[in-house]
């Protein structure tokens, strides 16, 4: 097991530059997520930690070593692909001692190994199988049986996910936390679901356009997010922005929204804004469950407004509604008893203690 | 649509069935009508493939005259003679050296072939299926020249290393290499192309793997790229021993089996007892030899890929 390490990592095809620079650094055992949108350059940041891809610049090493021109034989890392790769003519167990049997290990330690692996991911029955004969969910297993056995500095995974369905994609996540717990290996995961990036990741790393947009912990990413795009990618249905100004009203500060809704912040919040200069292009950012039907009882720093709602979108526990303010589309959560009807009017509670202000040009969380 | 036109034939026609012959049921039923549609081919078949192969067998069995049954006397006669075991050895011979050395180059060619980038891949796979796309009655005379004794260019440049000059196709075991060496020339495009089609479907992230798993260039080669090519190798191979151990025009336009029957195989020998003997009936005797060597090749390969099949 090892650390890895991205210092100024580029990758350039032609005149793209698919990764612009990007700098990293994975302890060793830290679950490392990637995640971004379609393009982002994710996928090449892993792959050229694989070694599958060359980089233009910069260094990357794994375990102190820059690991630049080693190729990915000699890299001692095992990669988990979308589409699993697993070797359509050998069996389960031939698969996942493919590496081992490469490096003439034992037989014997062959045989332990995989027999071990293949116990921890509970496909012990299915080891004398082809790949042809299994279902997707279990070729996923035993892609990921054949990271294990070869016990790597560092385990790669590509949209590993991807290809199954959404009920065994919940049950694979919990699988693969739990194979991490056990082996405690280092690891990078690439995903597009913001979903999985918050459920398995110690650390998560937003990337946008080659670059990181921003890196720290599931929480920290939701709760105080850098940039306008981060705010907006992680979080479903995804944080409101709702364009505004700052007013001085009778020594207070207010938010104003439409001609119609301006609120007083609350103090902490007003201490926060308060040297933000008055004319600058603000946006709101609020999350849609501190959008919620209002209550008699109102915490301080929650403010209520009426609204027409536009529609709603029962989901059981809780009920969507979506509305425009000032022409914006806006969606909140409001509770499945709140009475929320398409096309009725509703007071709205919004809990200004969680919202957060953007530069609307530079998209910088203030 | 011919389901659905019977299905409904059926529904509309059940209620007057019984009034109708059993001729008419017979019509309405789906298997007499796909027999029906699929006669044509079934004619054409037995016209050009099932007519000849029987009536040689008879052939087989007649006298020199063609007037009388003499059975297995023809087989028999064919066994006692010694250039008849000279022309079995070098039909082997030819076959299985030509097709090892066609697949060999094919799947190097191939190889090179695909590691072209994109944008320069379709003129050299245009160029490289050249040889295939010529008549080989016509490019097999353009290769007599070049194996000419006396003014050859192959003799020619040679001479420029003071080697030779070699007597090309007077030689018996020159013969033998340069009918080999025509038949590879010929073929090899034909490997190429089907092994270069194999290669694009091997998906990249099983090399991808195979990397990451520790494999080398050669291992990648072994054990991805020629298990996954297995049922591609096997038909190819087939097809290709089957179609060189009937090949006809290069021996008969190179050295028409000489030197003293030197490099006669099944197709050119059956000629030449055949036709330019006028014993048809030896001949085809000849020519039925093949069948049992190449029946029992196929079993085996086409076996093979049936097991194979089940995997991918």
């Amino acid at each position: 097991m090892a650390d890895v390490s991205l210092r100024k990592v580029v990758k350039r095809y032609d005149d793209v530059e698919a990764v612009r620079g990007i700098d990293l650094e994975i302890a060793d055992h830290e679950f490392i997520v990637l995640v971004g949108p379609s393009g982002c350059g994710k996928s090449t940041t892993l792959r050229m930690i694989a070694g599958l891809e060359d980089i233009s610049d910069g260094d990357i090493l794994i375990g102190g070593d820059v690991v630049n021109d080693v190729p990915p034989k000699d890299r001692d890392i095992a990669m988990v692909f979308q589409n699993y790769a697993l070797y359509p003519h050998m069996t389960v167990a031939e698969n996942m001692s493919f590496g081992l049997r490469l490096k003439h290990y034992p037989k014997a330690e062959i045989k332990e190994r995989v027999t071990e692996a293949a116990r921890l991911l509970d496909i012990t029955d299915l080891i004398d199988r082809k790949p042809k004969q299994l279902s997707g969910g279990q070729r996923q297993r035993v892609a990921m049986g054949r990271a294990i056995v070869r016990n790597p500095k560092v385990f790669l995974f590509d949209e590993p996910l991807s290809n199954l369905d959404a009920k065994l994609r919940v049950q694979m996540r919990i699988e693969i936390k739990k194979v991490h717990q056990k082996v405690r290996t280092t690891t990078v995961y690439v995903t597009h679901d913001q979903v999985e990036a918050m459920t398995l990741a110690d650390r998560v790393v937003v990337m946008n356009k080659g670059c990181i947009e921003q890196i720290g912990t599931p929480n920290e990413l939701y709760h105080k997010p850098a940039t306008r795009f981060v705010a907006g990618f992680i979080g479903s249905p995804a944080m409101n922005f709702v364009p505004c100004r700052l007013e001085d009203v009778g020594g207070s500060l207010q938010i104003r929204l439409t001609d119609r809704i301006a609120f007083t912040l609350p103090p902490a919040r007003a201490a926060r804004y308060n040297a933000l200069p008055r004319t600058d292009k603000l946006l709101l950012g609020i999350r849609p469950e501190h959008l919620t039907e209002s209550h008699a009882h109102l915490e301080p720093g929650v403010e209520t407004f009426d609204t027409v709602l536009d529609v709603t979108e029962p989901m059981g526990m809780e009920t969507l509604v979506y509305f425009g303010l000032n022409g914006t589309p806006i969606c909140g959560r409001v509770n499945p008893n709140a009475g929320a009807k398409d096309g009725s009017p509703m007071r709205l509670a919004m809990d200004l203690n969680n919202m957060h202000l953007l530069n609307e040009a530079t998209g910088v969380v203030l | 649509m011919a389901d659905v036109v019977v299905e409904h034939g059926r529904v509309a026609g059940a209620t007057g069935a019984r009034k109708r012959t059993s001729l008419h049921n017979a019509l309405k039923r789906k298997s007499t009508v796909a027999f029906f549609l699929t006669l044509p081919l079934i004619l054409l078949i037995a016209l050009l493939v099932l007519y000849p192969a029987l009536f040689s067998i008879h052939l087989a069995t007649l006298n020199k005259s063609m007037q009388k049954f003499v059975g297995f006397g023809n087989f028999t006669f064919l066994f006692k003679r010694e250039t008849f075991w000279m022309v079995v050895k070098q039909s082997c011979i030819f076959a299985i050296t030509a097709v090892i050395f066609k697949a060999l180059i094919g799947f190097i060619v191939a190889h090179f072939v695909h590691n072209i980038p994109a944008k320069g891949q379709r003129k050299w796979r245009g160029m490289l299926l050249v040889p295939w796309v010529i008549p080989p009655a016509m490019s097999t005379l353009a290769w007599l020249w070049l194996f000419d004794p006396s003014y050859s260019a192959f003799n020619y440049t040679l001479s420029l290393f003071g080697i030779g000059p070699v007597n090309w196709l007077g030689d018996a075991a020159w013969a033998r290499f340069s009918i080999i060496l025509v038949n590879v020339w010929y073929g090899a495009p034909f490997f190429m192309i089907m092994y270069l089609a194999a290669l694009k479907s091997v998906p990249d992230q099983l090399y991808e793997a195979a990397a990451i798993d520790g494999a080398n260039w050669w291992q990648r080669i072994w054990y991805v790229t020629l298990p996954m090519m297995r049922n591609i190798i096997a038909i190819t191979t087939l097809f290709s021993l089957i179609v060189t151990f009937a090949n006809f025009d290069i021996v008969r336009i190179l050295t028409s089996g000489g030197p003293l029957d030197q490099t006669q195989i099944f197709a050119t020998y059956a000629f030449r007892v055949g036709i330019e003997s006028s014993d048809i009936p030896l001949g085809a005797s000849v020519s039925l030899f093949m069948v049992p060597i190449l029946a029992v090749a196929a079993i085996f390969i086409l076996r093979d890929v049936n097991k194979r099949g089940n995997e991918a």
